[in-house]
């Protein structure tokens, strides 16, 4: 029987480009071609002053981090400790993750610590965005 | 200070409180409903207005066989009982309805006849913050924290202070969920949960409800009761993300609800003797302390471990125990807003003396709503 795995986003029309993008090991962000504001989640409007012409851009992946807990109890996909983090991207925006390639301890994860994007694919179509310690 | 129109008339919780294995969801709110109308010595007949949470208010209104002329569903999680508050007095005022009845109930600890709240794969938190591992709102709710503490220089044991304060309260109330007086060694030394937060700064899962009559004030003088009146009110929503909130070292959602309410009822934070802040986590009275303005968010952690908000303190806070010790069956609001009924009415087990002005702020999700009822006993 399959380990019973991590819940898995179903992308919808205006989510699409982000997940295309990390099935390219691409982080894809939009930016108001009016405001110039950079925003995340999807969706195809500026929520800063409503306009309709946004562009998707490709994110450095490049973010440091804002905060986390580190959770103890067993959730599926998951080994306990296990950090579930927020990053705050260089360009602004932030969002949700797990920090790989470091212990999960409150020694390692130091807040504003300096991260890049690390990519895990799930499956053919869901590659999921995750960070690790900047290297050098 | 604002002539309010609109006055509490009616107000009890579900006969048990804790585990109640035997009764279902929606008969809770029966009870709690039941109770309420008693309080108030109504009729069911009389119920021209009802409001609930989780459930639609067709469900409820149906159970207890009443026949509304305004209804309100609002549902933003424990808070949700605070903004049906200030819709129902806002209703009166305006003549849609003479008596309106708000109701919660959880069967949180026993599941019985329990809701189910689904997070679908394809909502933005199903894609964004579903697959990272989060679970229950202990694995979301102190995300923030590490970032508050760092920002305002807060330390760990200023907050397990939160959870043995409101012990303190709690050892009071002979309906308390937790009794036993608790150190700050013991908080920091209970199971963890989510780091930074263990198992004492976690609010309880329990069963049970609670109701709320309302009416008009020029009514209210008729009833049974000591009429508590509603001085001012406030409310605002955020995001269902936690990681999407504008920032971590402060709430949007209460920086909008509080001052709002301070505003409607036109005091100042020194005239409010009796203060709830919901506190489904131990962090909650700090960030309610700096967003209501009662203080700078830098002097919230020490002003609790000074002891200011325990009993014999200059700001009582959390009289019943809180979600913390009380009892958590979910959506704790409607509990926040019966103890300050109760203080107002000058029957809290833990009666403040003298109190004449509560203010009841409530959270929604994790972060994403707010609420805020100031109640006063004087017209």
């Amino acid at each position: 029987m399959a380990e019973p795995a991590r819940a898995r986003p179903k992308p919808t029309p205006e989510t699409q480009h982000f997940w295309d993008g990390t099935r390219a090991n691409e982080l894809r962000l939009q930016r108001c071609d009016g405001c110039a504001h950079v925003y995340f989640p999807p969706r195809p409007f500026c929520p800063a002053c409503a306009s309709r012409k946004v562009s998707v851009f490709k994110a450095t992946g490049k973010a440091t981090l804002y905060s986390y807990v580190i959770h103890h109890r067993p959730v599926p996909g998951f080994t306990p400790p296990y950090a579930i983090a927020v990053v705050e991207l260089d360009e602004g925006p932030r969002m949700m993750s797990n920090i790989v390639d470091c212990p999960q301890t409150p020694e390692a994860l130091e807040l504003d610590m300096k991260l890049e994007v690390a990519f895990e694919k799930l499956d053919d179509n869901i590659t999921l965005p995750l960070f690790r310690p900047a290297k050098g | 200070m604002r002539r309010n129109p609109v006055a509490v008339v009616g107000a009890a919780e579900t006969t048990e409180l804790g585990v109640i294995p035997n009764v279902s969801q929606i008969q809770l709110h029966a009870d709690a409903a039941l109770n309420a109308i008693a309080d108030a010595g109504l009729k069911l007949s009389d119920i021209d207005g009802f409001a609930t949470a989780v459930e639609t208010p067709q469900q409820i209104a149906h159970y207890l066989g009443i026949t509304p002329t305004w209804v309100d569903g609002t549902s933003v999680g424990g808070c949700s009982f605070m903004l049906h508050v200030r819709h129902a007095a806002a209703a009166i005022e305006a003549g849609l309805c003479k008596t309106v009845l708000i109701t919660h109930a959880e069967s949180g600890k026993s599941n019985i006849g329990r809701t189910p709240r689904m997070i679908g794969p394809d909502s933005l938190n199903g894609q964004f913050e579903l697959p990272y591992g989060v679970s229950t709102p202990a694995s979301t709710f102190p995300i923030p924290v590490l970032r508050y503490m760092k920002t305002h220089g807060i330390t760990h044991e200023q907050i397990a202070m939160v959870a043995v304060v409101q012990r303190e309260w709690a050892a009071k109330n002979p309906r308390a969920t937790m009794k036993t007086p608790i150190t700050v060694e013991d908080v920091l030394n209970s199971r963890m949960i989510a780091y930074p937060f263990r198992i004492l700064q976690c609010c309880l899962v329990t069963d049970g409800g609670g109701a709320l009559i309302l009416t008009s004030a020029d009514r209210a003088r008729d009833f049974p009761k000591r009429p508590v009146y509603i001085l001012g009110t406030g409310e605002s929503v955020e995001t269902p993300m936690v990681s999407q909130m504008q920032t971590f070292d402060s709430s949007r959602a209460f920086r909008v609800a509080g001052p709002l309410a301070f505003r409607e009822a036109g005091i100042s934070h020194k005239d409010v003797d009796h203060l709830m802040i919901y506190d489904a986590f131990a962090h909650l009275p700090l960030y309610g302390l700096g967003d209501l303005g009662f203080m700078p968010h830098e002097e919230t952690g020490q002003f609790i471990a000074d002891g200011n908000t325990r009993p014999g303190g200059k700001l009582p806070l959390n009289t019943n125990g809180g979600g913390l010790s009380y009892m958590h069956s979910g959506m704790y609001g409607m509990y926040a807003l019966q103890e300050s009924v109760r203080q107002m009415r000058g029957i809290a087990p833990a009666q403040v003396p003298g109190a004449k002005i509560s203010v009841c702020h409530g959270v929604g999700g994790m972060f994403a709503a707010s609420g805020t009822i100031i109640f006063t006993n004087e017209r």
